[in-house]
């Protein structure tokens, strides 16, 4: 019991930080119909903005004095990360996809998947290929019960994440730009007829979806303890995954399936075995297309001519 | 192309006659360097003209060729090394027996590949294109992390064969270019069939294809078994050159090669496929100590071909498609 405890508040923890970088595929797909491939790239990005946010600060001064890290200024860290990567995101909406917006579709793809590759390589050359410890801008603390143990880390993430998806979901739901952005994930081409200004929309949308990402990879970087350029990968695919799971478009279904995803993988690498668990993933997804491929929360789409 | 059968196998066997003077004037005079760089800018040809097949001709998307080439490269090495002294009992040691081997190690190879294929293909391909991506782009990973645990396969040291010395090196300029020429005359004749035709409508407009009764799914599961058997066969191919094969030789960056051979030379042009097989191998070695450069360079490659050329730079022409014109009507509109 104990166990199935453990696994299940590590999967929560692991599965919000899916979440998060879910809703990034999710949000762009439905106005653009685009597989955003670099955004796990963005994701490590905004992991590294952490890092270098935090040693700004001055994080090892507090190491070295046996401080903690004052809440106040990880938050700082957690904000300079969203904005660098919020950046990163417009521009590469700028740069890469605005001009093959209207080529068919595979253009965007093969543009994304250059993109990512050229993140990721530049970061490798800039950050070097060694994965480097992440600092400690939250100290750990333990608390046991009954066996199960619950670091405040896990809890931060948890929480953490669940208020940036409340975040979200109201500014989607209640705000002006979110009635906006519903409309253009609809149908791109009424809502432009419409008078919303769709360039903004999608701007905004790649800004916030790479501000979550940036997030989610702090919160990554906590709960791993080491970053390297290549985390963007694997993880990236997940999430994607996660997004597909839930219903892609669907940003109640991307929280929905990064939880699924990440519980599904601590509980293979609990209880089947830890080589397992990143192939649960890939038996998830063949396993949606063939029996349900507009996800738990997605609709069908009829696509015309 | 010749119009008569007579003279189509007469054509033909003067290329093969051509192809093996060639090659022992390369083995005769020709430093080993550049012999390894000619025999994989064939086996290039074969990837870039079998992938073309399913990213340009077809609109769908593979990003994990690495791991069907992987699948063909052990397969045929494990067959090589099974049959091989077999080979060799029964009809002598000497270059019949080596040339028979390899062509069942890589028939061998390419059933491998194309079952891999049919698994992975039946699943992602009722969807569109770009589910595709994700599907093999996570299916070569796993390809390479099984090979990298199977300890009769060499783990992630890589397959060596039973002996110290390694696999036999059967693959020679004559068995990659005549394969080469099979994929390439192949492929040629299956994109201007009634198939190809079919899956050329599917690149353009799949549910306007699929409005006029074209059988869309199993006809892009064909395409992609096919492409993932082309990949076994340069597998087969690439695992006789050398003394060994790694899973780290299958790694993703292997696919992103083939991407980019297929989007330099167009997607959906056979003579362009060829064209950045042969592109892709030179640089590759001539950039070998610019290699952590490479993919920075492929990748911006990548991005601003797409922005400024689309269709990569022949697009869906062929290179020939210019001399045809002046020589009678073409063989057909061009989409």
């Amino acid at each position: 019991m104990s166990q199935f405890l453990q696994q299940l508040i590590n999967g929560l923890s692991l599965g919000s930080i899916y979440a998060l970088i879910a809703l990034g595929y999710t949000m762009v797909y439905g106005v653009l119909r685009l597989i955003n491939f670099a955004h796990g790239e963005v994701f490590m990005v905004g992991a590294y903005a952490g890092y270098y946010a935090a040693w700004l600060l001055g994080v090892e001064r507090f190491e070295a004095a046996g401080q903690n890290f004052p809440i106040y200024l990880a938050l700082v860290v957690l904000a300079l990360a969203m904005g660098a990567a919020a950046l990163l995101g417009v521009l590469i909406e700028a740069l890469a996809y605005r001009p093959v917006r209207s080529a068919p579709r595979l253009t965007p793809l093969i543009t994304a998947i250059g993109v990512s590759l050229l993140l990721q390589n530049v970061a490798l050359l800039v950050f070097s290929p060694n994965p480097r410890r992440y600092p400690a801008i939250l100290t750990e603390v333990r608390f046991e019960f009954a066996g199960v143990i619950v670091t405040n880390v896990k809890l931060t993430i948890f929480v953490l994440a669940t208020l940036l998806m409340v975040g979200l979901h109201l500014l989607i739901q209640k705000t002006s730009w979110g009635r906006g952005a519903r409309a253009t994930s609809a149908n791109l081409d009424a809502a432009e007829l419409m008078g919303i200004d769709t360039g903004q929309v999608i701007r905004w949308t790649f800004a916030t979806g790479s501000a979550l990402a940036a997030a989610g990879g702090i919160l990554f970087g906590l709960d791993q303890i080491t970053i390297n350029p290549q985390m963007g990968v694997l993880t990236g695919i997940k999430a994607f995954v996660a997004a597909v799971l839930g219903g892609i478009g669907n940003i109640p279904g991307a929280m929905l399936g990064g939880i699924l995803i990440g519980l599904a993988e601590q509980f293979t690498a609990g209880y089947l075995s830890p080589d397992y668990r990143d192939a649960i993933t890939f038996l998830i997804l063949i396993a949606v297309l063939l029996i349900k491929p507009q996800g738990l929360l997605g609709v069908v789409r009829t696509e015309k001519v | 192309m010749s119009k008569s059968p007579a003279l189509r196998v007469v054509v033909f066997v003067t290329l093969l006659f051509a192809l093996s003077l060639a090659g022992l004037a390369l083995r005769a005079n020709v430093i080993e360097y550049v012999q390894r760089i000619v025999l994989l800018a064939g086996i290039n040809i074969i990837l870039a003209v079998g992938l073309n097949l399913i990213n340009g001709t077809t609109g769908q998307f593979s990003l994990g060729h690495a791991g069907f080439m992987a699948i063909g490269a052990y397969a045929a090495a494990y067959i090589g090394v099974l049959l091989g002294p077999l080979v060799e009992g029964w009809c002598g040691p000497g270059l019949l027996a080596d040339g028979l081997t390899l062509n069942l190690a890589l028939v061998g190879g390419a059933f491998f590949s194309a079952c891999a294929g049919l698994l992975i293909g039946i699943p992602s391909l009722r969807l569109r294109g770009d589910y595709l991506a994700v599907v093999t782009l996570g299916f070569g990973e796993i390809i390479r992390i099984l090979f990298t645990n199977a300890e009769f396969l060499g783990s992630a040291t890589g397959y060596f064969g039973n002996e110290p010395a390694g696999l036999r090196e059967y693959t020679s300029f004559f068995w990659v270019y005549v394969w080469a020429l099979l994929v390439v005359v192949g492929l040629y004749n299956l994109t201007f069939s009634q198939m190809g035709r079919s899956l050329v409508a599917i690149r353009e407009d799949e549910i306007a294809a699929e409005a006029i009764a074209t059988p869309t799914t199993r006809l892009k599961v064909q395409a992609f078994v096919i492409s993932a058997a082309t990949a076994g066969i340069a597998g087969g191919l690439f695992a006789h050159i050398q003394a060994g094969i790694r899973p780290e030789d299958f790694r993703f960056e292997k696919s992103i090669d083939m991407l980019v051979m297929v989007i330099i030379g167009g997607l959906g042009s056979i003579s362009g496929a060829v064209l950045g097989g042969i592109f892709v191998a030179v640089t590759l070695e001539l950039m070998r100590d610019l290699a952590q450069y490479r993919l920075v360079i492929y990748a911006l490659l990548l991005v601003v071909i797409m922005i400024v050329r689309p269709r990569g730079l022949l697009g869906t022409r062929e290179l020939f498609d210019t001399w045809k014109k002046k020589s009678g009507p073409s063989s057909g509109a061009r989409v």
